[in-house]
């Protein structure tokens, strides 16, 4: 009994089909990497650097975090920059150093790690990041004063902003096919349509990301936007042109997605995403912000626990009626 | 060992493979020097036992450790009694081990013989309840429990086991007379066999109404498979007993026809062994038989922080020696290499749903494992349907967060039940 081998021992089961955290972000991320190469292909330098100050603090806060809260490291798991990474992908290339800087410290610290670090989010932390410092500063992110230096050759007007102040007119002069190839300004990674459809479906099929919250968040954006179009064709414009600006589609592939914020039920997932698009529209269409992702997403992440209430009976359970 | 498919977005779908077309026939392996059994009872003190050590044994001879007992072992060999010892099965569990240090030649014992000429249900409690593939005969004179229906599970429960299925394509008739037997003694006329859909072809009549479960997992697990059978559902938290259901394993019913043919009890126990490459093979060995031997006869080495289990990749239990015998119930050794070894870890949960999607009994997973990680058990059980999991595994398996959710939920189902007999006893 003495010279015994030691043997592993461990509960049932003993197989695992090998998916990981540091996977599903590193996954996340590439398939966010097409549209930020756009981004930094279009604007340069400074865009390279709004995105790696923010990737990288977003990694050194996550150390500092662990560090006073004396956890274990998980700096290296991927998941803190990936919220820097889609948090640059918000901001306009002309962002001040000091914003990212901010924005990353809120979306790391008030986005996670008060509610216990990865997985006990409530709110996306890159948009809760986002969301402070827009409301914080919001001169910073007038896509069209941050860019006023830029000129690619197309219609250099943040589209919604456009549309905002001279009603559905506006929207003819971006054609749809300009907008998916990405001639529009707005966020480093959140303009090149294209790339982010394609990102979208990797993850879609690769299981990253739930289908249903992505597809039904753009089903909620179409309808609404049709509505709002049948009711007034003259002030509110076209439900294509509504899919293809603003946050969008990064929110339908990689925002409405993040998984501690977003519920796992069938129903719940299909409410949770149509309830955010139709709240976008509503914010965009009669609110008095320009682009109502962000708000409609946050506050959708507030309902997904009461939303996932909504579940299936357990097999065999007996309801107790009396 | 699993990998996810490219396509993440469906549900996994693991299939129950059949074994060859032409059924390989087992390997016979006989123990090399000792052989141990365990009596499902503590080991309190040594005095007013029946064993000492010393004793002779022959074959087949029942061995009680005190007088009135009704747990008893057979042994499979002749020899001596090397140590009588404490041990501690799963969730503490206390049990005795009798160790034998076996002799070459076979003397039959003759007290089951004697009593073999009538098939009474009196007769196999005090003989065949170790027999291959066990069962629980007692259950039949439960009285709060009255059973309406004998299931023989014909089906392997979990994956890259072939053990019950290789019985069912070679044994048929052992199976049908085992049938008869069983329908006699416990005057149950409603005799179902489970088995596995398009695994089986060529049956005629064997007494029993022949019933399919289906070929994904885990469709195969006990109370899965007694409701494809029953076309009703288990209720959460009561037992296939409860239902008035009593399952039995094919190949012990196949030893109860063995038995009163040949007036011996038997004691070859079928298992699939699965080597560290995945490759199966069938062994046949006397029940008591250390696994040690069973590696050493095909040449697996064993290296330190490998893993062997006892059953299924899916449902089975991991050993912590290489001298645990073959017990009634095993149906295969999986063998694993330590290098391929997945480890849990500490990460919390993040909500991905993987395991709510994959769940066969709908329960909120994710939910449930955040109480039960606060150890709060009768919560989790109150409000995310902790009894209705059957412990299938497969949200450990996909967890990506590599928690070990299983092990959670059997904790607590552990823990409530010992806290609900607590409480029983104390009114």
């Amino acid at each position: 009994m003495v010279d015994q081998k030691k043997l592993i021992v461990s509960p049932a089961p003993f197989w695992h089909d090998g998916s990981s955290i540091p996977v599903r972000q590193v996954h996340t991320i590439a398939a966010a990497i097409p549209a930020v190469l756009f981004g930094v292909f279009l604007y340069g330098l400074p865009a390279l650097g709004v995105v790696c100050l923010s990737v990288s603090t977003a990694m050194l806060w996550e150390l500092a975090a662990n560090r006073m809260t004396g956890r274990a490291y998980s700096i290296g798991d991927g998941n803190a920059a990936l919220i820097g990474l889609l948090l640059a992908m918000l901001m306009p290339a002309t962002v001040p150093w000091w914003a990212v800087i901010i924005g990353t410290c809120v979306a790391l610290f008030v986005g996670k790690h008060i509610y216990g670090g990865i997985g006990g989010n409530p709110f996306n932390p890159a948009l809760i990041g986002y969301a402070i410092i827009m409301v914080s500063w919001k001169g910073l992110f007038d896509f069209n004063a941050a860019l006023v230096n830029y000129d690619f050759g197309f219609n250099m007007i943040y589209p919604l902003a456009a549309v905002k102040q001279h009603g559905a007119a506006a929207a003819a002069n971006y054609p749809l096919c300009s907008l998916l190839l990405g001639m529009q300004t707005g966020g480093i990674g959140a303009t090149f349509g294209l790339g982010l459809i394609l990102g979208g479906l990797y993850l879609i099929v690769r299981g990253f990301i739930r289908w249903e919250i992505s597809i039904s968040f753009l089903a909620g954006v179409f309808i609404t936007a049709l509505l709002f179009n049948i009711a007034n064709p003259v002030k509110f414009a076209d439900p294509f042109f509504h899919l293809l600006t603003g946050y969008t589609l990064i929110g339908a592939f990689f925002l409405a997605t993040d998984d501690s914020s977003s519920p796992v039920n069938l129903i719940p997932m299909l409410l949770y995403g149509a309830g955010a698009g139709v709240m976008t529209m509503l914010i965009r269409n009669i609110g008095a912000y320009v682009d109502g992702v962000v708000f409609a997403v946050l506050l959708f992440n507030i309902a997904n626990p009461l939303l996932d209430k909504i579940r299936p009976k357990a097999l065999g359970k007996v309801i107790d009626h009396a | 060992m699993l990998k996810k498919s490219f396509f993440g977005f469906t549900k996994p779908w693991i299939h129950y493979a059949p074994i060859n077309k032409k059924p390989q026939s087992p390997i016979s392996v006989q123990p090399s020097g000792t052989v141990t059994y365990f009596l499902e009872r503590s080991f309190t003190s040594r005095a007013n036992l029946l064993l000492k050590t010393g004793d002779s044994v022959t074959t087949g001879q029942k061995l009680m450790l005190c007088e009135g007992d009704d747990t008893y072992i057979i042994s499979a060999v002749n020899g001596t009694i090397a140590d009588i010892s404490p041990h501690i099965g799963e969730y503490g569990k206390q049990q005795t081990a009798v160790t034998l240090s076996c002799s070459p030649e076979k003397t039959p014992d003759t007290a089951f013989a004697d009593a073999a000429g009538e098939q009474t249900l009196e007769t196999v409690k005090q003989f065949l309840g170790a027999i291959p593939g066990g069962a629980s005969f007692a259950d039949f004179e439960n009285a709060d429990k009255s059973i309406q229906t004998i299931i023989v599970c014909g089906m392997d429960s979990d994956l890259m086991v072939a053990t019950r299925q290789h019985v069912v394509n070679t044994r048929l008739d052992a199976v049908t007379s085992g049938i008869a037997i069983l329908k006699q003694i416990s005057g149950v006329q409603d005799v179902r066999i489970a088995v596995c859909k398009d695994f089986v072809q060529g049956y005629g009549h064997i007494g029993a109404k022949i019933q399919f479960v289906d070929t994904v997992y885990p469709s195969a697990l006990p109370k899965l498979a007694v409701g494809q059978v029953m076309g009703q559902t288990v209720p959460a938290g009561k037992t296939c007993l409860d239902m008035g259901v009593f399952l039995i394993s094919v190949e012990a019913v196949a030893a109860l026809a063995d038995a009163f043919e040949t007036a011996t009890i038997p004691s070859e126990k079928l298992l699939t062994l699965i080597n560290k490459d995945g490759s199966q093979q069938l062994v046949s060995a006397p029940i008591g038989t250390p696994v040690r031997d069973i590696l050493a006869a095909f040449n697996i080495s064993l290296q330190e922080k490998d893993r062997i289990i006892k059953g299924g990749p899916m449902t089975g239990f991991a050993l912590y020696s290489e001298d645990h015998p073959v017990e009634p119930d095993t149906d295969a050794i999986l063998v694993q290499d330590g290098a391929t070894i997945p480890l849990y870890s500490d990460y919390p949960c993040i909500n991905c749903g993987e395991c709510v999607r994959v769940c066969p009994a709908r329960i909120q997973v994710n939910m449930l494992v955040r109480f039960l990680e606060a150890r709060q058990y009768q919560e989790g059980a109150d409000l995310y349907d902790l009894h209705s999991c059957v412990d299938c595994g497969l949200c450990t398996v996909v967890c990506v967060s590599r928690i070990p959710i299983s092990q959670y939920i059997q904790l607590a189902k552990h823990e409530l039940a010992q806290s609900q007999a607590v409480e029983a006893e104390n009114g």
